[in-house]
């Protein structure tokens, strides 16, 4: 179909520039200006998130694997899916005689060789975030090939760690920040509750497709 | 109107005579306006954020030839295959194309406008392939058999009570429940062992961007997710105007979409894909394609007024503003755009001889070009796709079609007598004489009387009331 | 908004509704202009701003009545219009449909000059309004035109405010369409019926004796609805209004 292809981008440039378009210029300053205090950012996430049923945990670097623990443990929940090769999943593991045992199930194979119990018994999912964004309540994923895309999206329950001093104003403060244009990875995303609908009669009902239920647990710095 | 045109003022007439479709959109519609406007408590942002989203997207257009070719580049380097398709035959020929490669019985898709252009779905069942819509009210659409009734909302026009019971039809062990969240749950555990089996995962695009190759997606279910992570293949369609030219310029189309859709601050996901499963990761799919459509796109971007439609973002805000549309709901347009976008898209796309009817369905009241986050002069476009329609060999496909002797002559007639104060002077009084007299019959006014009384002609006009008053005439 | 100093005379432009329909809503826009010390002139040779046509795709025809205007208004003056809809026809839309024509420059200036009648007693006259009416609750509706292309939002309201007897009681959906849209009523009857059905319906709802407006082709059609459906409600323009509140009638 190169065909197509030449065709349009001839066609397109011929008739552009025979009358070229003068765009204004794009002035950023209205999200620029779109700034909290430094103590302002995690209320309002926490306020933003909850509105749309996000639940939250509070816990430090220390004993955030106790927190996950008894909540889980307080939740009924069986088994917990998690990275085995970040820090993080690391933590998790060495922080395992402290409470209740959930099942841990590490992400160490590929999606194909884990469908069946990721879509009908894993409970929940840990990740990790790359921050949150104060403007619209939202968490910052940046699945890896340690942490994979679907440990967010299949489980009912998604939880997530979010570190305090990882927390921006805007999505564009956040890009730029971190440098994202020049190293997107397969798959970012924005999350900023559980999964949600208003599809039957405009009424909110939680979880359609993705996790019913999703936990930012807090890791106060 | 020639047999296969759509028939908008027939279709009207039996939405408007039915008083549950009515009450169904009017509450919708009342509501969405209602969070639209809390989402934008400040009129500086607004204004602000709103020059900024329509200046994103008038560079895109300005340099859209090489922002296509710099994004087909930077998906190819990503691991995207990227085609290209002229017309909607082109673009169901190349999707058919990778999924008898893939071998694919079952799809799986997210929402996509630019498919519901193609026909899609009716091709590939034809082609023996099962596809099914995993956006819930698409789901809800597909199992109805009908069509999308809003861009954002495709069930809008259902209630839970009709839900429940299409539900309770067509779903094995449904029971008959009149409950969202009973419901949602179904479709949930329909749904997603249909995620589990797809051979592909198909899907629509919010914006691509040139400078690094990535495809976004917003969504509020996580279907969007699942149709573009969990199977082995997943092909997403776009329209050629969908590009921008870096990440940068996102977040003012993220900020404005979701507040001017649904009135929320943002969608439940961003997804932004940059290509297929990399070495080393365990999940995401083995292929991405990227499917990128002209469809009479090239012909509206080849006229600089009418360019101006290619800015859209697909928010629907405008529905959810238009009074023809609150009334009528989106299935009388019979398009695949109904409301304001799609009585200047669809006609310029589709032609003015099947869709010409379409601009004039509306009463110039500009309330959607009031909100329209990326400020496009709908009505402006629309005023100019009624002049296409009546004057032939303009730029517009069939412009002319609805060219007709008779309205011409109406119109000069009315110019001439305009156009003269002597012939203005006559007509007048003659009209304020004798107009009263006019029986109520007559055509328009027959259509006027149905729900009004006639027009009474006041017996001396204002020109003469001045004149009579001595009011200066110089 | 921007204003300009008071001036000591004006133009008229009655536009072709009023002068065949609402002849005396035209001329108490005359006196109102009249009562702040304006001379006002009303052009004999004056018929329509040509929107019917312009909005009907018809743009020669349109360019042929709009410049048949155009040497109507010599001068600086500026040209107060009691229609919203007339006045953004000529403020906004002549200076497209001029584009690329010889006048385009004269078109152009007289476009600038143009005020819709409410906006022009607010902004540059200033007016004070005192109440000789009997207590009355009337509503407010508010044309597209007069909104979105003029920019008329709070200055009728803010007259109507001045009365001390009158009651203001806003629409719930105050900037809906009517339906009359010109063409559309009666290219699409049933759709225009519809809509203005559910404004009769919000006027009901004030339980005002009165809704007033700006223009009259929403008039024609709200008024003429109210009518046929036999309600207690009736439609009037704000300039015939607002004369009969100050003449105490
Ligand atoms: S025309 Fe404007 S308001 Fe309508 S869908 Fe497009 S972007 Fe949204």
């Amino acid at each position: 179909m190169s065909d197509a292809r030449n065709s349009i981008l001839t066609r397109l440039r011929a008739t552009r520039d025979a009358h070229p378009p003068t765009p204004p210029a794009s002035d950023f300053a209205p999200i620029e200006a779109k700034q909290w205090a430094a103590e302002e950012r995690l209320p309002r996430i926490r306020r933003l998130m909850e509105a749309v049923h996000t639940e939250f945990l509070d816990a430090t670097k220390a004993d955030w694997p106790q927190v996950l623990r008894e909540f889980l443990a307080r939740e009924g929940v069986g088994s917990l899916l998690y990275a085995p090769g970040t820090e993080a999943g690391k933590q998790l593991v060495e922080g395992g005689e402290r409470g209740p045992i959930p099942t841990l199930i590490p992400y160490d194979r590929p999606l194909e060789d884990l469908k069946p119990q990721l879509f009908e018994t894993i409970e929940a999912g840990l990740t990790t975030t790359r921050g949150a964004i104060a403007e619209t309540g939202s968490l910052i994923l940046w699945p890896t090939a340690e942490e994979p895309r679907t440990l967010s999206l299949i489980p009912h329950i998604h939880i997530a760690l979010l570190r305090t001093d990882a927390l921006y104003d805007t999505f564009l403060q956040a890009m730029r920040e971190q440098g994202w244009a020049q190293a997107m990875p397969t798959n970012a995303l924005l999350v900023s509750g559980p999964s949600k609908t208003a599809d039957i009669e405009q009424t909110l009902a939680y979880g359609v497709h993705g996790p019913k239920r999703l936990v930012v647990l807090v890791i106060h710095q | 109107m020639d047999g296969n045109a759509p028939d908008f003022a027939a279709a009207s007439r039996a939405a408007l005579a039915d008083p549950q479709l009515r009450g169904n959109f009017r509450r919708a519609m009342d509501g969405l306006m209602t969070k639209r406007a809390a989402q934008f408590p400040d009129a500086g942002e607004w204004h602000g954020v709103r020059a900024l989203a329509a200046a994103v997207r008038l560079r895109a257009l300005s340099k859209l030839p090489e922002l296509l070719e710099t994004l087909e580049e930077n998906c190819t380097r990503n691991g995207i295959t990227v085609h290209w398709a002229a017309t909607t035959e082109e673009a169901n020929a190349i999707a058919l194309d990778i999924l008898h490669k893939a071998n694919a019985k079952l799809v799986v898709k997210g929402k996509s406008m630019v498919t519901e252009e193609m026909h899609l779905n009716a091709v590939l069942e034809k082609d023996g392939i099962e596809v099914l819509e995993s956006d819930l009210g698409e789901y809800i659409v597909q199992l109805d058999g009908t069509m999308p009734a809003h861009i954002i909302m495709p069930a809008i026009h259902l209630n839970t009570k009709q839900i429940a019971h299409l539900f309770k039809r067509k779903i094995k062990d449904a029971e008959s429940r009149e409950d969202a969240a009973y419901l949602t749950d179904l479709a949930r555990r329909v749904l997603r062992a249909k995620f589990q089996a797809a051979d592909v995962g198909m899907s629509g695009v919010n914006a691509a961007v040139a400078e690094t190759g990535t495809l976004c997606l917003i969504e509020n279910e996580g279907n969007g997710r699942m149709c573009t992570t969990v199977p082995p293949v997943h092909i997403a369609f776009m329209g050629l105007e969908k590009v921008v030219e870096k990440l940068e310029d996102v977040p003012p189309v993220i900020s404005l979409l979701p507040r001017s859709a649904t009135g929320q601050p943002i969608t439940t996901y961003v997804n932004m894909i940059s290509g297929p499963r990399k070495d080393g990761e365990k999940d995401g799919p083995r292929e991405v394609h990227l499917v990128i459509l002209d469809n009479g796109r090239s012909s509206i971007y080849a006229d600089p007024e009418l360019r101006d439609t290619l800015r859209c973002i697909r928010c629907g805000a405008c529905m959810n503003h238009c009074p023809v549309y609150t009334k009528v709901g989106g299935h009388a347009y019979e398009a695949p755009y109904p409301g304001p976008i799609g009585k200047i898209l669809v006609p310029q796309i589709e032609g003015l001889e099947k869709r010409g009817a379409m601009p004039h369905a509306c009463t110039m009241c500009n309330a959607c070009v009031e909100i329209c986050p990326v400020k496009i002069p709908i009505v402006e476009i629309m005023g100019r796709l009624r002049v296409e329609a009546v004057k032939p060999g303009g730029a517009v496909k069939d412009g002319g079609a609805k060219a007709s002797r008779k309205e011409s002559m109406v119109w000069s007639g009315w110019a001439a007598m305009n156009a003269s104060p002597t012939a203005y002077r006559l007509a007048t009084m003659a009209m304020s004489r004798l107009g009263n007299a006019a029986p109520s019959s007559l055509p328009m006014l027959k259509e006027w009387t149905n729900v009004r009384t006639k027009p009474r002609f006041a017996g001396r006009t204002l020109h003469d009331l001045a004149r009579a008053k001595g009011i200066p005439d110089v | 908004m921007s204003t300009i100093p008071k001036p000591h005379r004006v133009y008229y432009f009655g536009t072709c509704l009023v002068d065949l329909f609402f002849p005396d809503a035209g001329m108490a826009g005359i006196e109102l202009l009249q009562s702040q010390g304006l001379t006002v002139v009303f052009p004999q040779g004056q018929s329509c701003c040509g929107q019917p046509a312009y909005n009907s795709g018809y743009r020669a025809d349109a360019l042929k009545v709009a410049r048949a205007q155009l040497d109507l208004f010599p001068g600086d003056d500026p040209i107060v219009v009691p229609s919203g809809s007339c006045a953004g026809m000529m403020k906004k839309h002549w200076p497209d449909l001029f584009r690329g024509e010889p006048d385009e420059a004269k078109a152009v200036q007289v476009a600038g000059r143009v005020w819709e009648l409410t906006q022009f007693l607010v902004h540059v006259l200033d007016v004070r309004l005192t109440d000789q009416g009997e207590p009355v609750r009337v509503t407010w509706h508010a044309s597209c035109h007069a909104q979105r292309e003029m920019g008329v939002v709070e200055e009728p309201k803010a007259l109507l405010r001045q009365l001390a007897n009158v009651e203001l009681v806003e629409l719930k959906r105050e900037k809906e369409c009517c339906g009359f849209g010109g063409t559309f009523a009666v290219r699409h009857p049933e759709i225009s019926a519809a809509m203005v059905g559910d404004k009769v319906a919000d006027i009901e709802d004030t339980g005002a004796a009165r809704v007033v407006s700006g223009d009259c082709g929403c008039l024609l059609n709200i008024g003429g609805a109210l009518e046929a459906g036999a309600k207690a409600a009736h439609g009037q323009h704000i300039a015939q209004f607002l004369k009969e509140r100050i003449h105490g009638r």
